[in-house]
């Protein structure tokens, strides 16, 4: 039996749906218009469950599973929103926005930010933590995008489409833990770099922390639409 | 029914919070039939009094002043909201967190000045070293977030709890609003 006829059958929040094996359990969802909020994953770019926000409940297991990588298995019981996962998902929104320094109100990204939007979504209307507010600092070395430390929820959008779509792999993670940082190259400033200037880093990053610097104030929607179009136009040829 | 006594408080923030209150235009008269002002920079109230129903707060808590007036508020409201993104998470007064206040009264005060540098030590109250929302400080009851909450966003709200029907503040508002 080839791998596209093989099917499974699971439930997701006491829907029975139908999948094909591999399939993550984000996919299968969406395809059932079951809305399971993610922030790392984006359409068009391969999944790393970094941000956790996708975790969902497997019947009779006691460890929860990130949805995006996470593949259908025959039988399976998935719960997306349980007061349980509502609860991690607000502590994980709220880690994000003690981290760093997220100023809403003076940022490029304002009213077209994923982790802001997400907040509000998740019913977030205060940080319970401690805000850590790290001394971070701006890359504004670079002609056309500038990057904001303050604003990363280091989500590796950028790291993923400028190696797996672009090819030129200029962005990478050092450090570990909450000194972890996106650096350019050998960490050099982004001005310097092999950057090829493409942008596509900057129209997939969720927050304000990669911009264009022809936009004023808080006029910044950002476009990563465009990934899955280019991809499918490349599998075309 | 006697009205309800509702005061506003302005600490470390840019008075924005208050100017949106305002901007609910005629509805504020509305709202003046029940409740009374008894305490806010509007009114010429100068001790916060002992018995408050309702104290909305705008701005974070960046001195030792605003420590020691939003536990007397506390100590003497019923329900405490939180007014504004400076109130619930530091917002703008907050980016001097990272630099700390030495280096930002040297910039303001000595580097910057054209006459007479010198760090103000009397009068101001001193600052703390870093700025923080007040929930870190005293219990509140309710964030109202946004920068600033719209018009609408306070009419809606204080409407609800004035009345304590249902409130959903995330259908509402959301930070940087």
């Amino acid at each position: 039996m080839s791998q596209e006829t093989d099917v499974k059958t699971l439930v997701i929040d006491e829907q029975e749906v139908s999948a094909r094996a591999g399939q993550t359990i984000l996919e299968v969802a969406r395809e059932n218009d079951i809305n399971i909020p993610t922030l790392c994953h984006l359409e068009g770019l391969g999944d790393v469950g970094a941000c956790r926000l996708c975790l969902v409940e497997i019947k009779g297991s006691n460890k929860l599973l990130p949805a995006c990588v996470a593949t259908v298995q025959e039988g399976m019981e998935v719960s997306t929103n349980t007061e349980r996962l509502q609860k991690h998902r607000r502590t994980i929104l709220e880690l994000l926005f003690a981290e760093r320094n997220h100023v809403c109100s003076v940022c490029v990204s304002n009213g077209h930010c994923e982790l802001q939007t997400l907040g509000q979504e998740q019913g977030l209307t205060h940080v319970r933590l401690p805000y850590r507010n790290p001394d971070l600092f701006v890359d504004a070395s670079h002609e056309r995008f500038t990057l904001d430390h303050n604003r990363c929820i280091l989500c590796t959008r950028c790291v993923r489409v400028c190696s797996e779509i672009e090819g030129a792999h200029i962005w990478d993670v050092m450090g570990r833990g909450t000194n972890s940082l996106i650096i350019s190259d050998l960490h050099q400033e982004w001005g310097t770099s092999a950057c090829t200037r493409c942008g596509k880093c900057v129209q997939v990053c969720p927050t304000g922390a990669l911009f264009d610097k022809s936009k004023i104030g808080s006029d910044h929607p950002k476009y990563p639409e465009f990934l899955p179009y280019l991809n499918l136009m490349r599998e075309a040829q | 029914m006697s009205k309800l006594k509702l005061a506003t408080v302005w600490l470390d923030g840019c008075s924005g919070c208050h100017m949106s209150f305002l901007d609910m235009d005629e509805r504020l008269l509305e709202l003046a039939e029940v409740v009374d002002v008894v305490y806010s920079p509007i009114v010429d109230t100068k001790e916060f009094p002992d018995e408050v129903d309702i104290a909305l707060v705008e701005g974070a808590v960046a001195s030792v002043d605003d420590e020691k007036k939003i536990k007397k508020i506390r100590d003497h409201s019923k329900m405490l909201i939180a007014m504004g993104d400076c109130a619930i998470t530091g917002n703008v007064p907050a980016m001097r967190n990272p630099i700390g206040p030495e280096a930002i009264l040297d910039r303001a005060y000595i580097q910057n000045a054209s006459a007479q540098a010198q760090i103000p030590c009397v009068v101001v109250p001193k600052l703390l070293k870093v700025v923080r929302p007040i929930h870190e400080f005293v219990k509140v009851d309710v964030f109202l977030p946004g920068c600033p909450p719209s018009a609408d966003t306070f009419h809606t709200a204080l409407t609800a709890l004035v009345n304590g029907g249902p409130l959903d503040i995330s259908a509402l508002t959301r930070f940087g609003a």
